[in-house]
């Protein structure tokens, strides 16, 4: 919640701060900027590369301040460490109170520290020690070292003066203090505003760990191995969905025994998401590679065939009626108009097809594999090693990217007549 | 002996809902080599499908087309085709569409090259020749259309509405360079407009159809497309008899409208 108020914050302090300093420059005077009516007229809409800049830089701003990075200046509250102390006050059975006091030292998870040293006080209840590590909490007996405190009926009744019984905590100067049925004190130091790292490292932390990943690998396997295996899938289930799905859209949209006979067969696999056929090939073609190239093709082979299908029947059937007064054959009319018409159609097939299959792969590999991008973040979080799982989605979704901006390069430049005619 | 005979043909059409359409009903007229004739009528009278079963896209329920006295069944390179637009080859260049024809028939591009060059220079695109489609407006399209069909020594064109997509001034231009090319070539050539005006100038002859069923309502000899040979067409509106013959095939088409909307008002 905080964090969103602060992103919102963010956003519109640059927006504000960005138009401060255009305003400030020299205006422009291109062709959009001189347009008076911006909202509403898609075209005018252009993308603020100042305001995508600063978007990636506050995410790193938010990510590091609530994780105590080194790349942020500043930092949301840490969790407390150091030494604290609060007192209880204790009951006998026969109505006497003590005062005693318990020093906890609070320290960083993992680190050693000594006991703190805490004088005894006189009265029944005597002071206490513990040591307990930021954001974990720990149980204090404060009742062991008391005279008489093992007898039935000797209890805590407040703590630093306020009334204290099990489901009602206690505020103290720095944590909480909580009872338990038995009536246990509980404490728990103040964990501040700031992710431990099982839960989100540091963007260091994540690099740290994409170098030695990237050198050393990661389960018997390196990084490049890990990425290059999902790549492989990807790129050969595709190429046989589409060596397959390409041909059965042209019969389809050429045929009308084609188009009848599996029309049922595409329109009833089409909507059945990837994700649903895994158990049946894991139950036909196991874990290995069979079956993630199965999965693939599945998964590309209907959006192509129906890509290469709407290609065919979008040819304009003039130039298929030219064609034909122009002397051409059948076969030479599908080498020549139908195949080089469909091809913009069959390239936003594509990219759809590239982006599914990229999906699905990770997905098969978080079910089972023994390498692959989904199976690296599906492993390092069993061992909670959240550094690497989120270094696998950066990766994942960094490739995915690219794998779409790499087709859409080359549909430029193979079909550069695309939304031209 | 390469004239143009349609002999007797009628056209229907059955509908999913039991009924039918008389798209055209004993259509038959004869043209002779280099004859250039232009199709009206108003919307609905059959002149496209008449065209599309000359072409042999359609064949007719009844009665046959001839050329040169062999019966058309099917499409063919001896029966060219120009379009409204759409009918180009976005993926290839200019000089690959006019080349088209050429190529399919087996030639290699560099035989025809010197021919695809010539028919580029006469419509205007000689600096245009390595484009692509894409980079022309909507005349010079039409313009390659034009070449294309020509490329394909066709011995009868059709066209259907070739000029109606573009602007006023282009499309007087591009009528100008029809009649030069009917000229230069020799082809019978079969023109479908909207336009009175350009039926009048592109048409030797003018024939008026009337629909429901679709029929030949009227035909004329006209004057206007030999005087407008390499001439300037507005001085050719001018002309003794234009402006009567343009008055009365207007308000013939316009009574045929008036017809259809009574119909149709009747009927609801």
């Amino acid at each position: 919640m905080t964090i969103a108020l602060i992103y919102i914050a963010l956003f519109l302090l640059a927006f504000f701060a960005v138009r401060l300093i255009r305003r400030a420059m020299a205006p422009t005077r291109d062709f959009l900027s001189l347009k008076t009516v911006t909202f509403g007229d898609e075209s005018a809409v252009r993308p603020d590369r100042w305001a995508s800049v600063i978007s990636v830089v506050a995410i790193f701003l938010i990510w590091g301040a609530f994780t105590g990075s080194v790349i942020t200046p500043f930092h949301a509250p840490g969790p407390f460490v150091g030494d604290t102390e609060f007192t209880y006050t204790a009951e006998t059975p026969d109505g006497r109170r003590d005062d005693a006091t318990v020093f906890v030292r609070v320290h960083r998870v993992g680190e050693e520290v000594e006991d703190i040293q805490a004088a005894l006080d006189d009265g029944f209840a005597r002071n206490d020690t513990a040591k307990i590590a930021a954001w974990r909490s720990g149980l204090v007996r404060v009742n062991r070292n008391d005279e008489g405190g093992d007898a039935e009926g000797y209890r805590v009744i407040a703590v630093d003066g306020q009334g204290i019984a099990p489901g009602s905590p206690v505020r103290v100067a720095d944590g909480r203090v909580a009872m338990t049925p038995k009536g246990t004190l509980n404490f728990t130091p103040a964990k501040g505003w700031q992710m431990e790292k099982i839960w989100l490292p540091a963007p260091e932390d994540v690099a740290t760990r994409l170098v030695e990943i990237a050198s050393e690998g990661y389960r018997n396997f390196t990084l490049l191995e890990h990425l290059g295996w999902s790549l492989f899938r990807v790129v050969l289930g595709f190429l046989i969905g589409a060596a397959v799905g390409i041909p059965l859209g042209y019969a389809m949209g050429l045929s009308d025994w084609f188009r009848g006979w599996f029309d049922p067969i595409v329109e009833f696999m089409r909507p059945v998401p990837p994700l649903a056929l895994i158990p049946l090939v894991i139950i036909w073609f196991g874990i290995d590679e069979t079956g993630k190239i199965v999965l693939l093709f599945l998964a590309s082979l209907w959006i192509m065939t129906i890509s290469a299908r709407a290609g065919v029947s979008g040819v304009n059937i003039s130039k298929i009626h030219a064609a034909y007064s122009l002397g051409a054959s059948k076969w030479q009319i599908l080498r020549h108009v139908i195949i080089p018409n469909s091809l913009p159609e069959i390239f936003t097939g594509a990219r759809v097809a590239m982006g599914v299959c990229w999906g699905t792969v990770v997905a098969a590999e978080l079910v089972a594999a023994e390498k692959g991008a989904g199976q690296m973040i599906v492993a390092a979080s069993k061992f909670q090693l959240t550094d690497i799982v989120i270094m696998g989605i950066v990766l994942i979704g960094i490739i995915g990217y690219g794998i779409d901006i790499l087709m859409r390069k080359a549909e430029s430049w193979l079909v550069p007549w695309k939304g031209r005619s | 002996m390469s004239g143009l005979v349609i002999d007797n043909v009628s056209m229907r059409f059955d509908l999913p809902n039991g009924s039918s359409v008389q798209a055209l009903k004993n259509v038959s007229l004869e043209l002779a080599e280099g004859e250039l004739m232009s199709v009206l009528g108003p919307s609905g009278c059959g002149k496209t499908t008449l065209l599309n079963i000359v072409a042999g896209f359609l064949a007719p329920t009844e009665g046959r087309v001839l050329l040169g006295g062999e019966a058309v069944d099917g499409p063919g390179p001896e029966r060219g085709m120009v379009f409204q637009q759409g009918a180009l080859f976005e993926w290839m260049s200019v000089r690959k569409n006019v080349s088209f024809g050429p190529r399919m028939k087996g030639q290699s591009e560099r035989s025809s090259a010197a021919e695809v060059d010539h028919l580029l220079d006469v419509v205007g695109l000689g600096d245009f020749k390595d484009k692509a489609i894409y980079e022309l407006s909507g005349g010079m399209q039409q313009r390659v259309a034009l070449a294309r069909c020509l490329a394909n020594d066709p011995e009868v064109i059709l066209m259907d509405e070739p000029l109606g997509a573009l602007d006023a001034l282009t499309r007087e231009k591009m009528q100008g360079l029809v009649l030069r090319l009917w000229k230069e070539t020799g082809k019978t050539i079969i023109l479908i407009t909207h336009s009175v005006e350009e039926a009048l100038l592109l048409g030797e002859r003018l024939l008026v159809m009337a629909p429901r069923p679709g029929r030949i309502h009227r035909e004329y000899r006209l004057p206007f497309a030999d005087m407008g040979v390499n001439a300037d067409l507005r001085e050719v509106k001018k002309a003794d008899g234009y402006g009567e013959k343009r008055e009365e095939i207007l308000s013939m088409i316009w009574d045929m409208e008036e017809e259809i909307m009574g119909r149709a008002e009747k009927a609801a």
